[in-house]
């Protein structure tokens, strides 16, 4: 009998043939998704770099006409941003901590993750709702602290997440062989846990920021806008995403030329953000 | 068991013991005398329920729901399975060594002393004595001595489970549970660890699980043969190895098991 293991085998042809095929197709479909990817880099990066001068970063946003820079918007994200994440992930790293470590056992910690999966892909539209509905229109007026709020919201989720999931990676039996030596689980849970998953909980922490730092529909019901330089927390402040959206969407050229400038700023941002965390990740 | 082996001032008692996995019952009716500054070893087929058993002295199984176990396992008297027994105290005084190397991600240093501060507070001269007396115990100070800073992980797995067993011993434990230590180690990393055993026993009462039989005729003074988790067998290892008095037994040691 003729060996079954050759060239000319009708079965082995036929996985050649479809494997040549499947791998035209997903290089074909990788092509599709880079191009446009590609495209929009290339358009942002052209115009944002025309975009970008020292005036961003000294002048505050201007009236339609003349000169002006990102200043207050780029103080007001900055702000809003930092206190989002000192707000979110606290609250995030404990939450994450206890559905890893304690929930173990009953319902809770179960019913806590789907309904944080929920929040985590809830469009960010229905979170500036939200807290313009309980605490804007509550205290009457637009403001930083409502900002941060949306945006702390926006991390918790994320950073529970990563949380969860990072400390399930530390294996069992580091646990057990903590608890063996006769350790409190707090003390278990602070210094073995966290510390072999200290990379990635910070990880997600850096791809939380990341995410709020381009957020504008939770920004535009809460902390809306101003042209002012203004660091006050309890009024409307500026902030880079709604600035992007107001002048983009006017008839101004140098409106537009500043919506760029400010575009690029966020998404430069964001890639050191990423690559940051990689770098974490990695070691 | 037909006939009990008497047992001289037992550090553990074991009585009518039964574990459970959930419904599945893994542990069923043990009873056995451990006796104090010696060496006993748990053999038997895998999943006869020897490292179930071990997990029950230091009460390791709780962290796990569904787990549970029955009965009486009484340490210098008093029982550790009661309610009232505090179970970091019983942790502390019964040390554990796990089948794999699990070195806390931290210098070799802070692996020793992680253990030693949750109960002594120590004096850094204190602790650096400390820590080179359970690395020296452990034998593996001259090899660690000049690199106390690096991460435990950056050992060797033989120099990683010795640093495991150091740090087990650093608490002084009064028993000391080893659950088939050298299963993931060269022969000569084994013969070291097995030396060690040998030496430990002058201070701990060991109880050592091992799939390897010659390990515990070698290491052991005592011997317990379970089997779908009830103990066969306990007696002298001379004379589990020599003439043992069950025919399960036998077959199980000569290698016509099964």
């Amino acid at each position: 009998m003729a060996s079954a293991i050759s060239p000319d085998n009708p079965i082995y042809r036929r996985r050649r043939v479809v494997n040549a095929i499947l791998l035209f197709v997903s290089g074909l479909t990788l092509l599709f998704g880079l191009f446009w990817l590609t495209w929009i880099l290339v358009t942002l990066f052209y115009e944002g770099f025309n975009a970008l001068a020292p005036s961003l970063f000294t002048q505050n946003t201007p009236p339609p006409g003349s000169n002006g820079g990102l200043l207050n918007a780029i103080a007001g994200s900055l702000m809003m941003a930092v206190t989002g994440t000192l707000i979110g992930t606290p609250v995030g790293i404990l939450a994450g901590t206890y559905l890893a470590e304690y929930g173990r056992r009953g319902w809770l910690a179960p019913a806590t993750r789907f309904i944080n999966d929920i929040l985590l892909s809830a469009p960010s539209i229905v979170i500036g709702l939200f807290v313009y509905s309980v605490y804007v229109s509550q205290v009457n007026h637009f403001s930083g602290w409502g900002g941060a709020l949306a945006l702390s919201l926006i991390v918790i989720p994320v950073v529970v997440r990563t949380t969860d999931d990072m400390l399930k990676l530390v294996p069992d039996s580091l646990r057990e062989a903590a608890v063996a030596l006769g350790a409190p689980s707090w003390k278990m849970v602070v210094f073995i846990s966290y510390r072999a998953a200290k990379a990635g909980i910070i990880t997600g922490i850096l791809l939380a920021v990341a995410r709020i730092s381009g957020e504008t529909a939770p920004l535009l019901f809460t902390a809306l806008n101003n042209q002012f330089w203004s660091l006050n927390m309890n009024a409307p402040m500026a902030n880079l995403p709604v600035v992007i959206f107001q002048f983009a969407m006017s008839p101004y050229e140098d409106w537009h030329r500043l919506a760029w400038g400010g575009a690029i700023l966020i998404t430069l941002s964001v890639l050191a953000l990423n690559i940051i965390a990689r770098a974490l990740f990695r070691r | 068991m037909s006939e009990k082996t008497q047992i001289e001032n037992p550090k553990l008692k074991v009585q009518d013991l039964n574990f459970y996995y959930g419904k599945y019952h893994a542990i069923k009716g043990v009873s056995m005398d451990i006796p104090g500054n010696k060496v006993t070893a748990f053999i038997g087929p895998s999943g006869c329920g020897k490292s179930t058993l071990l997990r029950t002295f230091n009460r390791l199984y709780e962290l796990y729901p569904g787990q549970r176990a029955e009965g009486e396992i009484r340490l210098d008297g008093s029982n550790i399975l009661a309610k009232d027994q505090d179970i970091t105290l019983l942790r502390a005084k019964v040390g554990m060594v796990f089948q794999k190397p699990t070195p806390f991600p931290m210098s070799i240093y802070d692996n020793i002393s992680f253990g030693v501060k949750l109960y002594e507070n120590l004096s850094r001269g204190e602790m650096d004595e400390r820590v080179e007396w359970a690395l020296s115990k452990a034998a593996l100070w001259k090899e660690v001595k000049d690199k106390l800073n690096q991460s435990g992980s950056s050992l060797s797995g033989g120099q990683q489970q010795r640093l495991c067993i150091a740090r087990g011993i650093a608490i002084k434990p009064e028993v000391l549970l080893l659950d088939e230590p050298c299963s993931a180690l060269d022969p000569i990393s084994t013969s070291r660890i097995e030396e060690l055993v040998d030496e430990l026993k002058a201070d701990y009462t060991v109880v050592i699980v091992t799939h390897n039989m010659q390990q515990a005729a070698r290491v052991s003074d005592f011997t317990a043969y379970m089997y779908l988790g009830e103990l066969i067998e306990f007696g002298a290892t001379d004379n589990i190895f020599i003439k043992p008095t069950r025919k399960e037994t036998e077959d199980y040691i000569t290698g016509r098991f099964g």
